[in-house]
């Protein structure tokens, strides 16, 4: 008996849905069936909570007075140097962003205290911020200088803008070689001395919707604690990969590109993240709701980490050189139980993801739904999928040619 | 007679010197190892209890410094901020004396300062810097 995302809302708006989250559905499915949980419930809300690399915030400062054009010239967030390719007033600040004063790598493995990540987290905290500005002068827009605070509550737009979130997945990073070597998936002991790895699992959006059946362009979602949407599928979503018998990859496969108001957001589940001896980056808390219109979707929710598999890889050789290969596949209820057997050693695992946070947003989700503050919407376009001819490419490099002198 | 309880850390190189039995032997100091481990970074890092005459205790601790060891007492405080903390649970496998234990059940990362002999690698090593040490 299909039901409709119409039905839904209606359900939500007289107070009768149904909703549970993806752990939650687990036992449901399993104590009366996939057929009857499909008939008894009406969304499964999903979490995920982990360092999301591809991650920005664009805003519109308001234009100063007498004016200043951003778009070319230099403007740092306390010291922390923004995107100016825009028009006077907007600029663009990536959560890898650094000041020019750190000292990166240099002194190894470089600390990264204070990046793009930060400045997301202070601002969306309503803390005051330093914008230093320097522009070349036009006609109309004469100032060359700016040194400034500004808040989040006095700018025109404040918006996340995420490229590529939520990975379908993820490797489990380990290191073969003999010494400790430090990489976004934190440091890595050497000889295979831990395993980490970085996916909400059980929790996570894509896993609990493995063919991208309801969860598209427009779909609404819970992001860094305010609403947000889908916008377009995430840069290098993969679709065509390796994948199980009930469709869930067991590599890195889908993403997605997600955007919503920062000012209705909060510090909470948007936090400044220091991967030491590699970067900053932010950690973003997702959660996508997922109508069961069908049996089919229902049973898709019911996954369990025992049934979700991922790759480990060696992060001191095959990594870095964009080898393929994998050292063994492990599910995540054995990750998650702190200890992997690799190459018949037992190897510690951690985790980047945090599983007790992905629960948390997919409670706050199924809240909102049940007290009627959050309705679904249809996606109006669906992600590129696993029988489309989508895939992620590596660069091709090529030689410049010199050019001949005249 | 002095007992004081303190933290040494080895740099790599000085791992296979026979540094304690010296202490020992050329100073007539007494020692109880309560932990000694190597960090991921090949660094020796030792908690120890010697003690002796004051004197000697103080020649065997200059002995140590000139050595290469550093040496730390135990009176740091290593603290989390549970509001910063997420409980992704990075820190558990740099953690050298268990300290930080992941709970299956409730995926919360524990933190049981009894165990902690303030190595300060979960500092750098928390993404959200979390863990913050106290002098």
């Amino acid at each position: 008996m299909p039901k409709t995302i119409a039905e839904i809302n209606e359900r939500i708006k007289n107070g009768k849905v149904v909703v549970v989250t993806a752990e939650e559905i687990i036992d449901i499915v399993e104590k009366v069936g996939v057929e009857e949980a499909a008939r008894q419930v009406d969304v499964v809300t999903t979490g995920t909570f982990g360092p999301m690399c591809s991650s920005s915030v664009y805003l519109n400062t308001g234009q100063a007075r007498p004016k200043i054009k951003f778009g070319g010239g230099k403007v740092t967030l306390n010291d922390v140097p923004a995107y100016t390719g825009f028009a006077a007033a907007d600029i663009l600040i990536g959560a890898n962003a650094l000041p020019e004063s750190d000292p990166r790598n240099q002194v190894y493995p470089g600390e990264f205290n204070y990046g793009g990540g930060h400045v997301i987290e202070d601002l969306v905290a309503g803390r005051d911020l330093v914008l230093k500005a320097e522009a070349y002068g036009t006609d109309c827009y004469p100032r060359k200088k700016m040194e400034t605070y500004i808040n989040i509550r006095d700018i025109n737009e404040a918006v996340l803008f995420n490229p590529r979130n939520a990975y379908q997945n993820y490797n489990c990073a380990v290191n073969l070689s003999d010494k400790i070597i430090y990489t976004y998936m934190g440091a890595l002991k050497p000889r295979l001395g831990n395993a980490n790895y970085c996916s909400a699992g059980q929790l996570s959006p894509l896993l609990n919707d493995p063919l991208y059946k309801t969860t598209g362009i427009g779909t609404k979602i819970f992001l860094g604690g305010g609403t947000g949407r889908i916008v377009w599928h995430g840069t290098q979503h993969n679709p065509v990969v390796k994948r199980k018998y009930n469709g869930v990859p067991s590599v890195p496969a889908g993403s997605i590109a997600v955007m919503g108001d920062l000012k209705k957001m909060s510090p909470e589940w948007l936090i400044g993240t220091s991967m030491q001896g590699y970067g900053v980056t932010l950690s973003v808390g997702i959660g996508v709701p997922i109508p069961i219109l069908n049996e089919e979707i229902c049973r898709y929710t019911a996954i369990k980490d025992e049934d979700i598999w991922t790759q480990v890889v060696d992060y001191s050789h095959s990594y870095p050189h964009g080898k393929p290969g994998s050292i063994a596949e492990v599910n995540y209820a054995r990750l998650r139980s702190g200890e992997i057997k690799i190459h018949g050693k037992n190897v510690l695992t951690g985790s980047l993801s945090s599983y007790s946070r992905a629960r948390k947003v997919a409670g706050i989700l199924k809240d909102w739904i049940e007290k009627g503050k959050f309705f679904l919407d249809s996606s109006i376009a669906g992600l590129p999928d696993a029988d489309s001819e989508y895939s992620c490419m590596p660069l091709k490099e090529r030689a410049i040619m010199k050019k001949k002198k005249a | 007679m002095i007992s004081k309880k303190i933290v040494l850390h080895f740099p790599a190189g000085l791992i296979n010197k026979p540094i304690i039995s010296t202490l020992a032997r050329e100073y007539k100091l007494e020692f109880n190892i309560m932990k000694a481990l190597i960090t991921p970074d090949e660094e020796g890092l030792m908690v120890i209890e010697i003690s002796g005459d004051e004197k000697d205790f103080d020649k065997g601790i200059k002995y140590l410094g000139k050595e290469g060891v550093r040496i730390q007492s135990l009176s740091k405080d290593i603290k989390r901020n549970d509001t910063r903390c997420t409980n992704c649970g990075v820190c558990v496998t740099i953690c050298p004396t268990q300290a930080l234990v992941y709970d299956k059940e409730t995926h919360e990362v524990h933190f049981y300062d009894t165990k902690c002999i303030a190595c300060e690698l979960c500092i750098k090593a928390c993404p959200v810097r979390a863990m913050t040490v106290k002098f």
